[in-house]
């Protein structure tokens, strides 16, 4: 019986062999959880973030680049701080402030590294640099925020910021990550996909604590990020600089478009700000003061804004009733002063001197004109047909709908329609007598600066226009390629321009004195903005030279009077600048005068 | 008669094979622990573990010539005095002795550092092997019972002392001994229930165990309604179980230490807090796991490199094989280990002396016990306990106490047909 007992054990000992057979093969050959739990365990996925592609002017100057920050990470789980002080110090924060820090690093992981301080820039951390190795649990991480050499351009360039929640909802694709930067506003969000490049991923070996061991499988993983394209914008930076300096103190916008490609050559927002304020750290504080500044720095004024467009309608409509038929270039109005008050001192004038003197009777005959055509019975049915002609051709110049900039945020302006009077006035209960004020561009007319400086540009090419955009190309690592605009027709005929153009060249010679440049001839139209309750806005629409135009202007300076002076004044020098590189000698005293005006004073 | 000659051809070649295999293997894992790719080094350097191993393990050589040239009758002989020796060594570590990882049961000597209560293992199997040899022990009588089971339980006490519970826990192998020399199956079958039943208290509701056990006992009472005797055993062993069941609670949580405790629930339930208390089960079996058929390779494995498996040079050494050698590396692990010990059971077998039969399993027993146990906690079928892999886990103290107890026996075995003779 007992002699048994060495059998027993043995088996005994095989048996529990067996068992740890078993197990084991369950573990390791049947069961596959633990290997993918090993790999999350040891490999650390380490995002490599593309350099955003850079930003030139049409002459390949940098607008936009990136520059080196370095965030300060921390590891709980190392930190030791021997002195809190002098640490907080180093940082600038207070000891609060690290506390809460910390322990929000701890609340995340206690042995992950997190971000305790965002975005030292290169002089901060250099300054820190060899102190900061003196405390453990601290890692500097460098990445790159966006540099403006030039603190000019904000608003069209807009700005990056940290993913939304909601945009990260909405993106299909999954390219994003919380804490991913996108393009916000302008350029940056609308050429975010060419901008934004693409996300590399490094795989590395981490022990327990998290410490790198090496990369994994050579490597054989990883992909390598790949930088954004670059865009080549249709901004000249020297204009555009000097645009800006000329708009200083002055709220209000330029735009200057070259007529033959539609190419953005100037996007002047007044006032803005400096685009390296919502590039960094300070973004979300300087933000808020953005935001909450009364003079609207973030409003982008070229395309958002919207004025009644006054005088400089009167070519539209010229070029609209040229193209009806119902006038002709000789066509003479008795300037009676009745219905619609005037001003200077002319009587009897065709087309050419209407435009010359801005005669209101005049296009307020003309507008009837086109209205009342008498192609169907009864009035208010006629005027009906010849708004909705009217609407059609103003829609084919660019009003009252989105001219379709490469930039979002584009205001439509406004061009009432038969719909619009309808709601008004009932359904034809209205006819060119309730309407009239269009004629001298007042009544509910809107139009934003880009439109009006595409009608120069319309004007400039005598019947056409490019889609105005600000980026012209895009630089990929090995090419390069032009993004194609197709020509725009108006449906006004150029034999109509003649006499408009020639008209709009006398404008310098008379009322816009100011704006005459030696040896170029200046196309250009004054148009003031009439306000109830305060100054005028003072605006001016150009192109120059009047034959082989080069470039397209409107400019608008709010409460600072009428069309002629400053507004002028800026375009006379813009042209000037553009055209010629600089500014003669002789004309400093304009560039003066546009400088010492301080119409913020007239608010 | 030409001894050294004849020496060298009767010792058990196979047993000193497995043994050589075993410790080779041991030091090369050893090196695939501390390895650091990023760093040149070298296996032999003092710097690592694997250099350190080597001079133990060169120790361990000089202790098996010097156990083969001493005569075989000296550990008949002294085995009282070797067990005395170390008892009083246990009990003076307990004063005298460092305290390295809670545990009060090391002796420094500057570099060097060794624990009594690993050779005491040795020591007491010698002694076992003598009592029980010396006289015709009964061990059916529960007198002989006490009184030979306080030859364990002394050093077994102490060095629970000293707080290291694993260790004392080996001395439960000497069950085997005991079992092989007689001990009635009642013991060992009531031992194994208590624990069988103390481990489902843990799986299953108390409350489900017990009408369970009320259940069986009515079923087994109805069956055997004719013998009143049965019916009495029956209805007195189910209220012992039921005790037992109820014991749990409090032996849990007024017995065990709170890391013992702990130990029992990872045991049970490994993924109730994989990074807290279910961190060394979990992290365990990931490395083993993910070794696969084949494993990673030598010098390849990631988790057991990189930290993630605590005590991986000591007690989770095995992780090391299964996660650099797969199952079919664990396979050969598994098998060497069985040939050993049945091996030693066979030579147990053979002798001729009632001393060395007994010591030979006593090392079969303790052999058993730190194979069950050790590698039974790294795949999660044992509740974690400090004790090493024999010739894997890195230290020189257990190197060389399972070298002294394997040559022992190699040396009486050596000798077993001179004991006719004396």
């Amino acid at each position: 019986m007992i002699e048994n007992r060495k059998y027993i054990i043995q088996i005994l000992i095989i048996v529990v062999g067996l068992i740890f057979l078993l197990k084991l093969f369950s573990i390791q050959v049947m069961d596959s959880r633990y290997k993918m739990a090993a790999e999350n365990n040891v490999i650390n996925k380490v995002v490599q973030y593309p350099y955003r592609g850079l930003i030139l002017d049409r002459n390949r100057q940098i607008i936009v680049h990136n520059t080196p920050v370095y965030d300060i990470m921390v590891v709980p789980k190392e930190v030791e701080v021997q002195d809190t002080t002098t640490f907080c110090d180093l940082l600038n924060i207070t000891r609060e402030e690290f506390q809460s820090k910390i322990q929000k690093a701890k609340e995340y992981s206690y042995i992950k590294q997190s971000l305790f301080y965002p975005q030292l820039s290169n002089e901060e951390f250099a300054k820190i640099q060899t102190r900061l190795v003196e405390y453990q649990g601290f890692y500097p991480v460098a990445r790159t925020v966006r540099k403006y050499p030039e603190p000019i351009l904000a608003n069209g360039l807009g700005y990056i910021g940290e993913v939304s929640k909601r945009q990260l909802e909405r993106d299909t694709t999954n390219y994003y990550k919380q804490g991913d930067f996108i393009g916000i506003s302008g350029i940056e969000a609308a050429y975010e996909e060419e901008l934004r490049g693409k996300r590399g991923v490094k795989y590395k070996l981490v022990n327990v604590r998290g410490i790198e061991k090496g990369s994994f499988n050579d490597g054989k993983f990883d992909t390598l990020s790949v930088p954004g394209n670059n865009l080549v914008s249709t901004i000249d930076l020297d204009l555009q600089k000097y645009a800006e300096y000329l708009m200083d103190d002055k709220v209000g916008s330029i735009v200057a478009i070259e007529p033959s490609t539609g190419e953005i050559l100037a996007f002047v927002n007044s006032p803005s700000y400096d685009p390296n304020m919502l590039a960094g750290r300070n973004y979300s504080k300087n933000f808020g003061e953005l935001n909450k500044d009364t003079l609207k720095p973030l409003f982008n004024r070229p395309i958002m804004a919207q004025y009644r467009p006054g005088s400089v309608f009167k070519l539209v409509q010229s070029l609209i009733a040229l193209q009806e038929g119902v006038i002709t270039p000789s066509t003479r109005t008795v300037c009676n002063r009745g219905t619609i008050n005037c001003h200077g001192s002319h009587t009897n004038e065709d087309l050419h001197g209407a435009i010359k003197y801005s005669c209101n009777p005049y296009f307020y005959h003309t507008f009837r004109k086109i209205i009342q055509q008498g192609k169907v019975e009864g009035m208010n049915k006629d005027a009906r047909v010849g708004l909705t002609t009217w609407n059609n051709y103003l829609s084919d110049l660019g009003f009252g709908r989105r001219l379709g900039i490469d930039i979002p945020n584009e205001s439509p302006g406004m061009v009432p329609g038969p719909t619009y009077y309808d709601r008004y006035y009932q359904k034809d209960h209205w006819n060119f007598y309730t309407i009239f004020s269009l004629s001298i561009g007042e009544g509910e007319l809107l139009t934003t600066p880009l439109q009006v400086a595409n009608l120069a540009s319309i004007l400039a090419n005598r019947g056409y226009y490019i889609q105005p955009h600000m980026v012209k190309g895009i630089e990929t690592s090995d090419s390069y390629y032009n993004i194609q605009y197709d020509r725009q027709n108006t449906g006004i005929d150029s034999v109509h321009f003649k006499t408009v153009v020639d008209a709009m060249g006398e404008i310098v010679d008379g009322t816009a004195r100011v704006a005459r440049v030696k040896d170029i001839q200046i196309a250009g139209k004054t148009g003031t903005v009439q306000n109830k309750n305060s100054f005028d806005h003072s605006a001016f629409m150009a192109f120059a030279p009047k034959e082989n135009p080069k470039i397209a202007i409107s400019v608008y300076v709010e409460n600072a009077g009428w069309g002629g002076g400053v507004a002028a004044a800026i375009t006379g020098l813009l042209i000037e600048k553009y055209i010629k590189g600089e500014v003669a000698s002789n004309r400093a005293w304009v560039e003066n005068y546009v400088m010492t005006k301080a119409y913020l004073n007239n608010l | 008669m030409r001894r050294q000659d004849s020496l060298w051809n009767r010792v058990d070649w196979l047993l000193i094979a497995v043994f050589f295999i075993l410790v080779i293997l041991g030091w090369l894992n050893i090196y695939a622990v501390v390895y650091d790719a990023e760093q040149s080094q070298n296996i032999f350097s003092f710097d690592l573990n694997s250099g350190k191993q080597l001079a133990w393990i060169a120790g361990s050589l000089v202790i098996i010539i010097a156990i083969m040239i001493l005569d075989y009758k000296f550990f008949d002989s002294f085995a009282y005095y070797i067990y005395a020796g170390f008892l009083v060594l246990l009990v003076l570590v307990l004063f005298f002795g460092k305290e390295i990882a809670g545990n009060q049961s090391w002796f420094v000597f500057g570099p060097v550092r060794l624990q009594p209560s690993e050779f005491t293992k040795f020591a007491t199997a010698l002694a076992v092997a003598k009592y029980f040899s010396a006289k015709n022990v009964r061990l059916d009588k529960f007198n002989e019972q006490i009184k030979s089971s306080l030859l364990v339980l002394v050093p077994m006490s102490l060095i629970v002392l000293q707080g290291d519970a694993g260790t004392a826990m080996v001395f439960i192998s000497f069950i085997i001994v005991y079992y092989r020399e007689g001990l009635p199956s009642f013991y060992v079958i009531t031992g194994l229930s208590v624990a069988i039943i103390f481990i489902l208290t843990l799986l299953v509701d108390q409350l489900y165990l017990t009408i369970g056990v009320i259940v069986l006992a009515t079923i087994i009472v109805v069956i055997n309604n004719k013998r009143l005797k049965n019916i009495g055993v029956t209805i007195l062993m189910a209220i012992i179980v039921i005790g037992v069941i109820q014991s749990v609670d409090y032996v849990i949580s007024d017995v065990l230490k709170p890391h013992q405790q702990n130990r029992l629930k990872a045991l049970v339930n490994p993924d109730a807090d994989p990074l807290g208390y279910g961190w060394n089960v979990t992290q365990s079996k990931i490395a083993i796991g993910s070794g696969g058929t084949f494993g990673k390779g030598f010098l390849e494995g990631t988790q057991t490199k990189f930290d993630f498996v605590p005590e991986q040079s000591t007690d989770f050494i095995f992780c090391t094989i299964g996660e650099e050698h797969g199952w079919a590396g664990s396979f050969v692990l598994i098998v060497l280990f069985l040939v050993l010990m049945i091996r030693v059971v066979f030579i147990a077998e053979r002798q001729k002396s009632n001393f060395a039969r007994i010591y030979g399993y006593a090392v079969a027993g303790i052999f058993f016990f730190h194979f069950g146990i050790n590698i039974g906690m790294t795949i999660g079928l044992f509740p974690v306990a400090g004790i090493p892999l024999p010739f894997f886990s890195y230290g020189g103290s257990s190197l060389w106490s399972f070298t002294i107890l394997l040559f022992v026996l190699i040396k009486l075995d050596a000798h077993r047909m001179q004991v006719l003779t004396r």
